[in-house]
């Protein structure tokens, strides 16, 4: 077994003598009788480290890992390529074994990178203000219901049916236990529709949430959305891949009056769907009622440059029930890890990745329609990832491609069941040609 | 030696890259053939333009300003500051965890989900709940995860008058914070003499709109909850539901457990008790444990084992939802899975009792020179107070700040709310005595200073990067990214 206890059994007699006692156990005279275990913990044995390694080892081999198969999954994580400097630095123990950065004079590493990471956010989305992440995209967007919520004293948001299925989920698990009414607003052509938009927003609605490129991979117009909510006076809230926006105007720049979106694309790894980040973007309008962690700039007491948490009479240890959200915790070493990314790749690299997976995206999505053997979902422009309609159920040819390691695209129906021959493949920079024409030629092989 | 660092942004040389991406090797189309022109950037995000190196020494220049586990003594009360295993990290980073799509077919995530199974039931058998929910990302989203169970319960049986949830006045912030974003009111109940909750005063609170209460235990005085069978009579036969806070769970392991002492609710705190790191801020996870009748109520979806392995079981009606996308913050569970096979019951019964002879002995080392406001057995952490050295003009704060200078990072202070200049030391069960002594020697020498040189103290930290910060001046003009800092 391992410990990591530093103490030998001489120091320990000599510690509990200080303390006038014989034994570790007599520490817990305080715990009645009546509920103290009389006996070990029922554990499977204790293993050495070279035991656990064997052990860990095994259980990872039992899952089918993205360096053997070629990826075309996504509906919210990619498989995006992670450059070496980002887990070289992130492993570094000042970084990821650090608490919150709550005493400044010994965390100014922590928010320095923080204040650089809200910059970069604000430099994406074209907002003025950030938070120092959130959990995961989906949980961002159940926060900035409820800052909609607050801040327009309305209890009801609408949200595209185009928006993620487990972010609309989480929004809905969220909304219920605040009594806010969730209207979901379908679409057409793949993009949200905006006359059912119109007819729906009221001077009831808080908030309408979009996202673009939205769960078909279809980029919304989002600067309509915003004048029918604004119309109303309710919020826009944009849901966005924020690698997308090396290429595409940002939200801030098309009315959105939040913006949140999911950071895992940002230079961390799939991971099973987690731990990744979410990140929340807003005008200093909204300020006061933003959720989480936020870094500020000022000085110290010779003048010099510090950064330190700020405005923190929003947050929970200082407003308890009253606060604007309970977050504390965050994802601060995913946000680290998006920050030495964007910091990597800079203005033209990151530009360069979305241009290549827009492109590979494309001659997949043409050499596929090429085939006769699938049509496109919808005609509307796309970024990364698109819809076909197969002459098949795409379960059966998941199933073939994964026979050829490939791990084919997302069943559309399990979200959608109007689509019952839907598959949405999502293509990243990581694919290469060769990969995307042995789907083709595959795909095109098990469709006979 | 450590130098200021200038902001990224400001490094920046126009035109400077790291080339890392391939070439393109399938046709370079023009964008604006792909995508309308309406939709396209006119003008280029100001992302940092700099070099590999560049950025190598820039993260590696902020990095070496902070101060983590593994730079020394980091007694931060409540937040569990333990040694974390460099064998966690590695197991952790194998690619048959890092590299799995969440949807891809359940026979390619087997060890996946084994992982999440067995960590569901060891977190079980450890805490005495029945099923554990893994999903929740940190501790506050596991209280709101218990929380949201609690009321889908009391509704699904028709009781929908208990709209309230008692915190006691000593408890995390989290907590009442937590009872609001689920919908519920919150009510206050003070702390008696010793630190304990008020019988009394729990009792005259009880209501048939009570949902529950949310206590930890030990308390955040890091006290035992000597009448926690009591407590839990009071609420049950009230109708509520007792709610465990898992924040101080490092103290109990294999000494007793939340189900039998009677909570029906249970969040942990894996980066805290489980040893996960902190990362600065998260990735934490936070799972939450249920008591069999509440397992429908748990988020979905929950893995289960069949003859055909492991697989998910999302068609829960009664299940409050989802939280969070897909399954938790998988690989933190990696790493308090590792932790748990790695130490067994007896490692783990014995990180607690450790953890608990070291608050003590740092408790005996200095109740005669820092006021101790409960003077009995403590648990994992020790709770004195600096009201001698305030009346000297040194706060608690000071003394933390002053703590730096010794190589140490300062306690929690101010907390919990009812003690006067709180100083709350968790020392860990992994710090040697040694460790504890030199720690004992430091504080005594700033309770001496208190009163002989004060100013030393009020003037702390002295050696680091930069001194004492303008906090209100950040509040009044926030500047919050570097282009706003560019305008101003």
């Amino acid at each position: 077994m391992a410990s990591y206890l530093s103490t030998t059994g001489e120091e320990q007699q000599a510690m509990l003598k200080k303390l006038g006692l014989t034994s570790r156990d007599a520490l817990f005279a305080d715990i009645p009788g009546a509920v103290r275990l009389n006996r070990e913990l029922a554990l499977p044995e204790a293993l050495s480290e070279m035991e656990l390694i064997t052990l860990m080892r095994e259980l990872a081999q039992k899952n089918t890992d993205l360096d053997s198969y070629a990826c075309f999954l996504g509906a919210g994580v990619y498989d995006h390529f992670i450059p070496s400097v980002v887990g070289s630095l992130t492993s570094r123990q000042e970084f990821y074994t650090a608490y919150t950065p709550y005493q400044p004079e010994i965390s100014q590493g922590t928010l320095q990178a923080i204040f650089e990471f809200q910059s970069m956010i604000c430099e994406l989305t074209g907002m003025e203000i950030a938070n120092a992440s959130m959990y995961d995209g989906a949980t961002a967007l159940a926060e900035a219901v409820a800052m909609a919520v607050s801040q327009t004293g309305r209890n009801e948001v609408l949200i595209a049916s185009t928006v993620s299925p487990e972010h609309r989920q989480v929004v809905q698990t969220y909304a219920h236990f605040k009594n806010v009414r969730v209207r979901e607003i379908g679409f057409q052509n793949g993009t949200i529709d905006l006359n059912e938009l119109e007819a729906s927003c009221s001077a009831q609605t808080a908030a309408v949430i979009v996202q673009s490129p939205n769960f078909f991979g279809v980029i919304e117009e989002l600067s309509r959305v915003a004048d029918l909510a604004h119309q109303q006076k309710a919020l826009f809230i944009a849901s966005v891949d924020p690698l997308s926006l090396a290429i595409l105007r940002s939200p801030g720049e098309l009315g959105a009056d939040i913006v949140v979106g999911d950071g895992q694309c940002l230079g961390n790894p799939i991971s099973f769907g987690g731990p990744g980040l979410g990140f929340m973007a807003t005008n200093k309008a909204l300020m006061r009622k933003l959720p989480g962690r936020v870094v500020g700039q000022t000085t110290d007491h010779d003048g010099k440059r510090a950064f330190v948490l700020t405005l923190q009479t929003r947050e929970q240890h200082i407003r308890r029930d009253k606060a604007t959200s309970n977050i504390c915790s965050n994802q601060a070493l995913n946000a680290l890890a998006a920050t030495i990314y964007l910091t990597l790749l800079g203005k033209a690299g990151l530009k360069e990745v979305a241009t290549l997976c827009l492109r590979k995206a494309h001659y997949l999505h043409d050499r596929l329609i090429a085939t006769g053997k699938f049509t496109p979902a919808f005609t509307a422009p796309f970024f990364k990832e698109f819809a076909v309609i197969g002459t098949t159920a795409p379960e059966g040819l998941n199933k073939a491609l994964l026979g050829d390691g490939i791990i084919g695209g997302y069943e559309l129906k399990k979200a959608y069941p109007e689509f019952e021959y839907g598959w949405l493949l999502a293509v990243t920079e990581k694919r290469t040609r060769q990969e995307i024409d042995q789907l083709v030629e595959k795909v095109v092989k098990h469709c006979d | 030696m450590i130098k200021q660092e200038a902001l990224i942004f400001e490094k920046s040389v126009s035109g400077r890259k790291a080339d890392i991406l391939p070439m393109c090797d399938v046709p370079e189309t023009s964008i604006d053939t792909m995508i309308p022109e309406v939709f396209l950037r006119t003008e280029e995000a100001a992302l940092p333009e700099v070099s590999e190196i560049d950025t190598i020494r820039h993260f590696t220049a902020l990095s070496q300003m902070n101060h983590g586990v593994d730079s020394g003594f980091y007694p931060l009360g409540s937040c569990t500051m333990k040694y974390n295993p460099k064998v966690n990290e590695a197991v952790a980073q194998y690619r048959g965890f890092t590299g799995v799509h969440p949807y891809q077919p359940e026979q390619t995530v087997q060890g996946c989900l084994e992982v999440l199974y067995q960590t569901d039931r060891m977190l079980a058998e450890i805490t005495g709940m029945e099923r554990v929910s893994l999903q929740p990302a940190a501790g506050a989203h596991g209280e709101m995860a218990g929380l949201m169970i609690i009321k889908a319960y009391h509704q699904h049986r028709g009781d929908t008058k208990r709209r309230k949830i008692v915190v006691p006045d000593s408890s995390h912030g989290t907590n009442p914070a937590s009872a609001a974003v689920v919908g519920f009111d919150v009510i206050e109940v003070k702390s008696n003499q010793a630190g304990g909750v008020d019988l009394e005063a729990l009792q005259a609170v009880m209501s048939d709109e009570i949902a529950g209460l949310m206590l930890t235990n030990p308390s955040t005085l890091g006290l035992f909850e000597e009448n926690i069978v009591e407590i839990a009579k009071i609420v049950h036969q009230a109708g509520g539901l007792l709610y465990y806070d898992g924040a101080n769970m490092n103290a109990i392991m294999g000494k007793t457990r939340p189900g039998d002492m009677g909570f029906d609710v249970v969040h942990l705190n894996l980066h805290k008790t489980f040893s996960t790191p902190h990362g600065g801020g998260g990735p934490g996870s936070g799972p939450v444990g249920v008591k069999k009748e509440l397992v429908p109520f748990l988020p979905g979806p929950v893995v289960e084992s069949g003859t055909n392995g492991y697989y998910l079981d999302g068609d829960r009606p009664l299940s409050i939802g989802r939280v969070k996308s897909f399954y938790g913050n998988f690989l933190v569970v990696v790493k308090a899975f590792a932790y748990i096979r790695s130490l067994g019951a007896k490692g783990l019964r014995e990180a607690s009792e450790m953890a608990v002879l070291n608050a003590n002995y740092i408790r005996a080392g200095l109740c005669e020179d820092y006021e101790l406001p409960f003077g009995k057995t403590c648990m994992h952490e020790v709770v004195f107070s600096a009201q001698k050295q305030a009346k000297a003009g040194v706060s608690a704060l000071d003394i933390a700040k002053r703590l730096i200078d010794f190589g140490y990072h300062p306690p929690t202070i101010y907390f919990p709310l009812i003690v006067k200049e709180a100083l709350m030391i968790e020392p860990t069960e992994t710090e040697s005595k040694e460790t504890l002594d030199a720690f004992i020697a430091a504080m005594k020498q700033i309770a001496r200073e208190a009163q002989e040189n004060p100013e030393v103290v009020k003037s702390a930290p002295h050696d680091t990067i930069v001194g004492r910060l303008d906090e209100v001046k950040a509040v009044r003009k926030p500047v919050l990214t570097f282009s706003q800092k560019a305008d101003a």
